[in-house]
């Protein structure tokens, strides 16, 4: 998985790359058009990029590249310490880390599986909110508003009323799923009624829901007592979503909430009617029209499932633990538009989005372990979350880098045009 | 161009009549309506008020005359003004003004709704005084760097690239600014978010039109590659040692001798920093060449036509490459008056979102410099509001996050249509492949 500094990177490339080839016969045209070819070489590409980073911002190689001309083996040896401790540290914090795991301890052993999954649920219901969208032909970029409308919502139902055990968890997971889908129709119905491009209204929502939540963690009988914090009241104990196992794994039931709605997403978009609705108003709206399906009405049915889909991932932040089961100022923590890459690199189906957001769960989950012992940033996990979406996006220039040959267009490029479409 | 053509007689004739858009009766007594409601507001701001008087400042103290301080009665002021605009909404919901008067009517209607609006929330305390100069002038200072950002905007999406990645831009200049400003000196920290913007636009730019990604998405994915740049090198690089990294100082303003003692203008656009008078000269450069210059034509060409314009022999691509490169110089020279024109130091996102409201009032102004360029006032004003409310302490405490939310909720109410059809470049967002 390591890579060293000296390999190549997202150089950019001449003209030659980007002139659609025409079909070369044989394996390696084949072999440049698979898509998850190319998305592992996006994968590499990115961490290559990373690496580079690493080796480069550590004070180690930078001193020893002072004397690089006399003696430039040891820059290269630093290099590579730098980046082998920390993607190794990135990989134990995600995967297995054997020093944790030698105390024999169930937590030692699955604790960094376990924060992989409770870091990849809501990235995946964010996934499957903006993938859903995408195959009605929509970009969800609000995201972040309906997180925090429907963790909103779950947190108020968790903390102002007390319902006995079981219900009251079930009561606030459908408050959030309100809440979400509240702004999320907000958003179609503006697009339906008004013609609003929905990514204009979605980057506004999210401002305003901002606002909305600072507001309301500065009123009483929502904002925790004393009332200096902008917290929330603590959810009840009967709200929360049970850990899966055992109190010292942070892996809660919210994770099967996010394969649930995986599996319903997929069940949605193959085999119902409101799907294949959905599939044709993004696949040709006017064909959908001409078919007699009312493209408004389905603007606005997407946007509500997104938008519930959405509110799911607030209802697992707030319900599963993350902020310790009170609502923050930065309850959605980027997830919304982390959501984007996640669907992008899923190709905006259930299963991919799942891996994707296993895949990015895991790095977020890395990144923490990785800073707390080699010192690294964990942002160079977004760099390389960004620059994967990016490559992904422009296979062109992943065939480029790594001399293929194909022609397939790149992630998300079917999606709404322009302002005005 | 056929020459027979010429050669033929003029056998039609064509007279353009100009026949003004009849008005709907919706439309019409809805606008009236909304005057009304106004006017009503103002009486209730009237009857709300604590003190009688309301007091405003309109001085610096370098002037070369001294307004005296303006007192108004708040009741009256406010009873007047709110029965003026309740009539001229009655006039325009049964008769109707013609569309150039509306428009006077609207402006002025929603500067004295703000007059009166600020006389209330001055009566609260005890003996208020509202510094307008001062208010002004922060206005100016939370608005710059969305002016540049939506300038930046302009210039790429006349173009036909839609930038998402405005806040991306601004946060690379405004990094490249505090580091290097420290390193070379301020005026290079310019220069370095200039050319850490310029790279932006030019990820944008390659992306966009040579890869042909959704433009959107990548906006999006470039965004979060920026804080992630910016965040990375902040910790690694610049937090450990923040004097000799990231301690640039902020820009002294340069008061320009006789100009900057004219009262309340003066202070406004004759004593600001570097940036600033970078930032003036642009609004109006831009708004020039966009409309008065081969480059703008070609540039709006391209926009709205590109096939057209590929026709008559403008290279595409070029233009937009050489558009989506200045837009993120400008974008970056907005994040770089965050950190040397403000702050006077690099934060982790320290953009935080003004790319996005740029964004807004872009959309807001309708794509044209001189809309994006008020639209941005308006929303700075918007900002400052929030700190004067909190200053003045007005008779019912509005919460400041309502006054942020401003800004957002007036953008969707332009782009619903509400307030005039909002409509983009007819190319924005469309990639162009030749043939």
């Amino acid at each position: 998985m390591t890579q060293t500094a000296g390999a190549p990177a997202a150089s950019p490339p001449d003209g030659s790359a980007v002139k659609a080839q025409p079909p070369a016969p044989g394996a390696k045209r084949a072999l440049g058009d698979n898509t998850l070819l190319v998305t592992a070489l996006a994968f590499v590409a990115a961490m290559v990029v990373g690496a580079i980073l690493i080796a480069v911002s550590n004070p180690a190689t930078r001193d020893s590249s002072h004397y690089f001309f006399s003696y430039p083996w040891d820059t290269f040896t630093s290099a590579w310490h730098a980046v082998r401790g920390a993607y190794v540290s990135l990989f134990q914090g995600a995967v297995f880390n054997p020093h944790t795991a030698s105390s024999g301890t169930l937590a030692g052993i699955l604790g960094p599986l376990s924060n992989t999954l409770a870091r990849a649920t809501p990235l995946i219901l964010g996934g499957l909110s903006v993938g859903l969208a995408f195959r009605a032909g929509l970009f969800n970029i609000g995201g972040q508003g309906q997180i925090i409308l429907g963790a909103v919502f779950a947190g108020y139902a968790g903390f102002a009323w007390h319902l006995p055990i079981v219900l009251h968890v079930i009561v606030a997971i459908l408050a959030g799923v309100v809440g979400g889908g509240l702004w999320g129709a907000l958003t179609g119905w503006l697009k339906a009624r008004f013609g609003a491009h929905e990514v204009i209204t979605t980057i506004m929502l999210n401002y305003v829901a901002l606002y909305l939540l600072a507001f309301l963690l500065s009123v009483k009988g929502f904002q925790r007592p004393p009332y200096g914090q902008a917290i929330s009241n603590v959810v009840d104990s009967n709200a929360q979503l049970p850990n899966l196992l055992g109190s010292n794994l942070a892996v809660n039931s919210g994770f099967l909430i996010a394969l649930a709605a995986a599996y319903g997403m997929h069940w949605l978009l193959t085999r119902s009617t409101l799907g294949f609705q959905f599939r044709a108003v993004g696949a040709n709206q006017f064909a959908a029209r001409t078919a007699g399906m009312s493209v408004e009405k389905n603007y606005v049915r997407v946007m509500v499932v997104a938008g519930v889909l959405s509110g799911l991932a607030g209802v697992t932040q707030i319900l599963g633990g993350a902020t310790n089961y009170a609502i923050t100022p930065d309850i959605d923590a980027g997830i919304g538009f982390d959501a984007i890459t996640v669907a992008l690199l899923g190709r905006a189906n259930a299963g991919g989005t799942v891996l994707a957001g296993l895949l990015f769960g895991a790095l977020k989950a890395g990144a923490v372990q990785m800073q707390s012992s080699t010192g690294i940033p964990v942002e160079v996990v977004e760099i390389i979350q960004a620059l994967i979406v990016l490559f992904i996006a422009a296979p062109a220039l992943v065939r480029f880098i790594f001399r293929l040959h194909g022609s397939g267009a790149g992630a998300g490029q079917d999606l709404a045009k322009g302002w005005n479409g | 161009m056929s020459t027979t053509a010429s050669t033929e007689p003029d056998a039609v004739i064509v007279t353009h009549a100009v026949v003004e858009r009849p008005v709907s009766t919706g439309r019409r007594v809805g606008i009236g309506v909304a005057l009304v409601v106004v006017g009503v507001l103002c009486l209730l701001l009237g009857a709300g008020a604590h003190a009688h008087n309301a007091t405003f400042d309109l001085t610096q103290g370098s002037e070369f005359v001294k307004i005296p301080n303006v007192t108004v009665p708040v009741a009256a002021t406010a009873y007047v003004i709110g029965v003026l605009v309740i009539a001229l909404g009655a006039y325009q919901a049964v008769r109707g003004l013609r569309a150039n008067l509306l428009t006077v009517a609207g402006s002025l209607t929603a500067l004295l709704f703000l007059f009166v609006f600020l006389s209330w929330a001055a009566s609260g305390g005890q003996g208020s005084t509202i510094d307008v100069v001062g208010v002004l002038t922060n206005t100016v200072a939370l608005a710059s760097p969305l002016i540049l950002g939506a300038l930046a905007g302009v210039l790429c999406e006349r173009s036909g690239v839609i930038n998402v990645a405005i806040e991306g831009q601004m946060l690379a200049g405004a990094w490249a600014g505090a580091m290097f400003g420290t390193i070379i000196g301020r005026t290079g920290g310019v220069i370095a978010a200039l050319v850490a913007g310029a790279l932006m636009g030019w990820l944008l730019g390659v992306f966009a039109i040579r890869y042909l990604v959704n433009q959107v998405v990548l906006g999006v994915v470039l965004n979060v590659l920026s804080i992630g740049l910016t965040g990375f090198i902040y910790d690694a690089i610049m937090q450990p040692n923040a004097n000799a990294m990231n301690n640039p100082q902020t820009f002294n303003n340069l008061a320009i001798p006789v100009l900057s003692k004219i009262p309340i203008v003066g202070p406004l656009l004759f004593d600001q920093n570097l940036i600033v008078y970078a930032m003036y000269l642009l609004i109006v450069g831009i708004h020039f060449a966009l409309f008065r210059t081969r480059w703008g034509l070609r540039t709006r060409a391209v926009g709205e036509h590109p096939k057209a314009a590929d026709t008559v022999g403008i290279n595409v691509l070029r233009v937009r490459y050489r558009n989506v490169i200045m837009g993120g110089a400008v974008a970056g020279l907005g994040g770089a008056f965050m950190t040397l024109g403000s702050v006077g130091s690099f934060t982790k996102e320290i953009t935080s979102g003004n790319g996005f409201i740029a964004l807004a009032a872009l959309i807001f102004g309708r794509w044209s410099p001189r809309g994006a360029v008020g639209a941005a006032l308006l929303f700075g004003f918007a900002y400052e509001l929030q700190t004067l409310l909190s200053l003045v302490s007005p008779p019912v405490t509005i919460p400041s996050n309502f006054l942020a939310m401003l800004p957002y909720v007036a953008t969707i109410f332009a782009v619903a249509g509400l307030v005039g059809r909002v409509r983009a470049p007819a190319a924005d967002g469309e990639p162009y492949v030749k043939g």
